[in-house]
């Protein structure tokens, strides 16, 4: 990675190796702004989302305004601006989805979890999401956990993915990072 | 882990390599993999370029345009850099197959890039995925520092004078951004609005300099397209549709996955034969031939189909993205268009009016009707809203909600009808939608 030690590192609200992933993006384009979306979703992924802290940081780092990083920010829908659950849920309910069963599935995660649409668990393990297509339609009905895919869905397979997680998140304790799963 | 389906129909060009570990470069190159490229920088840029023209490749995204005129159109002196671009956002419901290229031959689509490069005279290519697309990111990322150190990208492109370098880059959950223009406004930084046309990309494109934009599925049949010969390319599709398309067959059918067949394969086979027909050995109601853009396909109207961008187009829908989404007799279609255009409500970047507030309006109308509180002149009024969004809109999004609702409303009217006065739909059971 980039050698690089700059000031905004030290002070960085970011891990040392998110740091210089940074470095290395923004030296890696034309313009240095094209490091911005995928500057957001890498930040996001480590802080949980994004924060005013982020926000700023982000901002510096690119050289633009905050205000101008909000405006783009909030045009993505992966990018949020209030903490998820350690493992964020995500079910696709699109037609491919929908006609094998999305809507079940998303029924019985509901019934399981106790949340609705952008709902977290008290314990901030899980969060629950009702979202578009994800591109797995050939493998329907398709669920996303952070960035991880689980295809071909039954109501039936959803204790199971939950009882999987929960055991990950009790290995890491509680209120961790977003990171793949 | 998508799962791979075969069929004896199939002809495997762009998928020949599916399944056999070819993400690992020592393999992809043991499989014949940067022989092309090797090809094509010994015989230069016009002789790629009238390859491409002569295997009547189509852009695989849905718009059909020849890729090896849209090449051509790049001019050949530019003061600003040229640029390859390698549309990974693959976001169309019903749409999966460039999941499965990333998957299994990340390097077809690096070499396919490098080819459209050198065609071209650009020295840079960006390969720009959906942001749900993570993992993939991740094997493309592995493979493109693969190829920097095999030599195979960089300065000097296997010994030769050709410079070429491929930048990977995430979206972060926009469908919108798959429209050309506004992917290259994501890509640099900015909300994924589209552009207004002219200029076209090919002449101001990305950071102003001139750009090539090719869906994935296009780049990495290039590599195929030159190892084959243009015309041998050709004669495997149908009239003035070259070579084969990845199909994706989904919802009610027995078999769903991503098939790879000849352009011009019988839709009613595709369902039937290859996918095993309707799930549970149900009646066909209705098809989506292309993504759910595309306008909806009854029964009749499949029996001599040729799924090619010419004859979809002769029968009143798209070939789209090749995503086929097969309906049972069990479906609501009011349900099926409100989710639809919800959708697309979703994804309305919001910058000109007509799509902005026309998909807004006609998923509130379909809520309503959904919910058997519609009018008679609810219909009339859902087709009049989707009527004038077409063709007023900067990008093709606004068209892409009208399409499919007009064809809903047109041929499912009776359905619509039933719907009327307070008699709620006999299959759904879903009346609210919380996507917002």
């Amino acid at each position: 990675m980039s050698p690089n030690g700059s000031n905004t590192e030290t002070m960085s609200i970011f891990s040392p190796a998110l740091s210089a992933r940074f470095d290395t993006l923004v030296a890696k384009y034309p313009v240095k702004r094209s490091a911005l979306i995928p500057m957001l979703l890498y930040a996001q992924d480590e802080v949980g989302y994004l924060s005013d802290a982020v926000i700023a940081e982000v901002a510096e780092r690119i050289g633009i305004t905050q205000l101008d990083v909000r405006n783009v920010a909030t045009y993505y829908s992966m990018l949020r601006f209030k903490p998820a659950g350690k493992f964020n849920i995500q079910v696709c309910t699109n037609i491919s989805c929908m006609l094998r069963g999305a809507y079940e599935l998303y029924e019985r995660f509901q019934d399981e979890l106790h949340i609705g649409h952008k709902g977290v668990t008290p314990d901030g393990v899980f969060s629950l999401e009702e979202v578009e297509c994800i591109g797995v339609c050939c493998w329907a009905p398709a669920i996303q956990v952070n960035y991880a895919f689980h295809d071909e869905l039954t109501p039936n397979d959803v204790p199971k993915i939950l009882a999987e997680y929960k055991g990950k998140a009790g290995n890491s304790g509680a209120n961790g990072s977003v990171k793949n799963a | 882990m998508p799962r791979l389906v075969s069929h004896p129909d199939e002809v495997k060009i762009v998928t020949k390599r599916f399944g056999m570990g070819a993400a690992n470069i020592d393999k992809y190159i043991e499989l014949g993999g940067y022989d092309s490229l090797k090809k094509c920088i010994a015989e230069g840029p016009e002789w790629v370029i009238n390859e491409m023209k002569s295997s009547g490749l189509r852009g695989r995204g849905g718009a059909g345009f020849p890729t090896g005129l849209k090449w051509s159109f790049v001019p050949k002196q530019s003061a600003k850099p040229k640029y390859v671009l390698v549309n990974g956002d693959e976001s169309e419901p019903g749409t999966c197959k460039d999941h499965l290229i990333f998957l299994y031959d990340p390097h077809a689509v690096i070499e396919g890039t490098m080819i459209a490069g050198l065609a071209i005279g650009a020295k840079t290519g960006f390969i720009y995925l959906r942001g749900e697309y993570r993992y993939l990111l991740e094997i493309m990322e592995k493979a493109v520092a693969d190829a920097y150190e095999k030599g195979i990208l960089g300065k000097n492109v296997l010994g030769s004078d050709f410079e070429f370098n491929v930048i990977t880059q995430s979206g972060a959950g926009a469908y919108e951004v798959g429209e050309e223009s506004a992917l290259m406004e994501s890509l640099e930084g900015k909300r994924g609005v589209p552009r207004i046309k002219p200029p076209f990309p090919a002449v101001v494109g990305l950071y102003g300099g001139p750009t090539v934009i090719n869906n994935a599925e296009t780049i990495a049949s290039v590599p195929h397209v030159i190892s084959m010969g243009g015309p041998a390319y050709a004669a495997v599709g149908s009239e003035r549709n070259g070579g084969t398309r990845l199909f994706g067959l989904s919802g009610h059918v027995e078999r769903p996955g991503i098939y790879e067949l000849p352009m011009g394969y019988n839709l009613k086979k595709m369902i039937y034969e290859v996918g095993g027909g309707v799930r549970g050995g149900r009646k066909l109601k209705a098809v989506v031939p292309g993504g759910s853009s595309t306008p909806v396909l009854l029964p009749e109207e499949i029996e001599n189909l040729g799924m090619d961008f010419d004859q979809v187009g002769k029968a009143g829908s798209m070939l789209g993205s090749g995503g086929v989404v097969v309906i049972d007799d069990q479906t609501c279609i009011v349900e099926f268009a409100l989710r639809t255009i919800s959708f697309y409500a979703h994804e309305s970047c919001g910058w000109c009016i007509p799509c902005r507030e026309g998909t807004d309006w006609l998923k509130k109308s379909l809520t309503r009707f959904h919910a058997g509180f519609g009018t008679e002149k609810d219909i009339d009024n859902i087709q009049y809203l989707a009527e004038n969004m077409m063709g007023r809109t900067f990008c093709p999004l606004g068209d892409a909600a009208a399409m499919p609702t007009l064809g809903f409303v047109k041929k499912f009217r009776k359905e619509f009808e039933d719907h009327l006065n307070g008699k709620p739909c006999p299959f759904a059971k879903h009346v609210e939608l919380a996507v917002v």
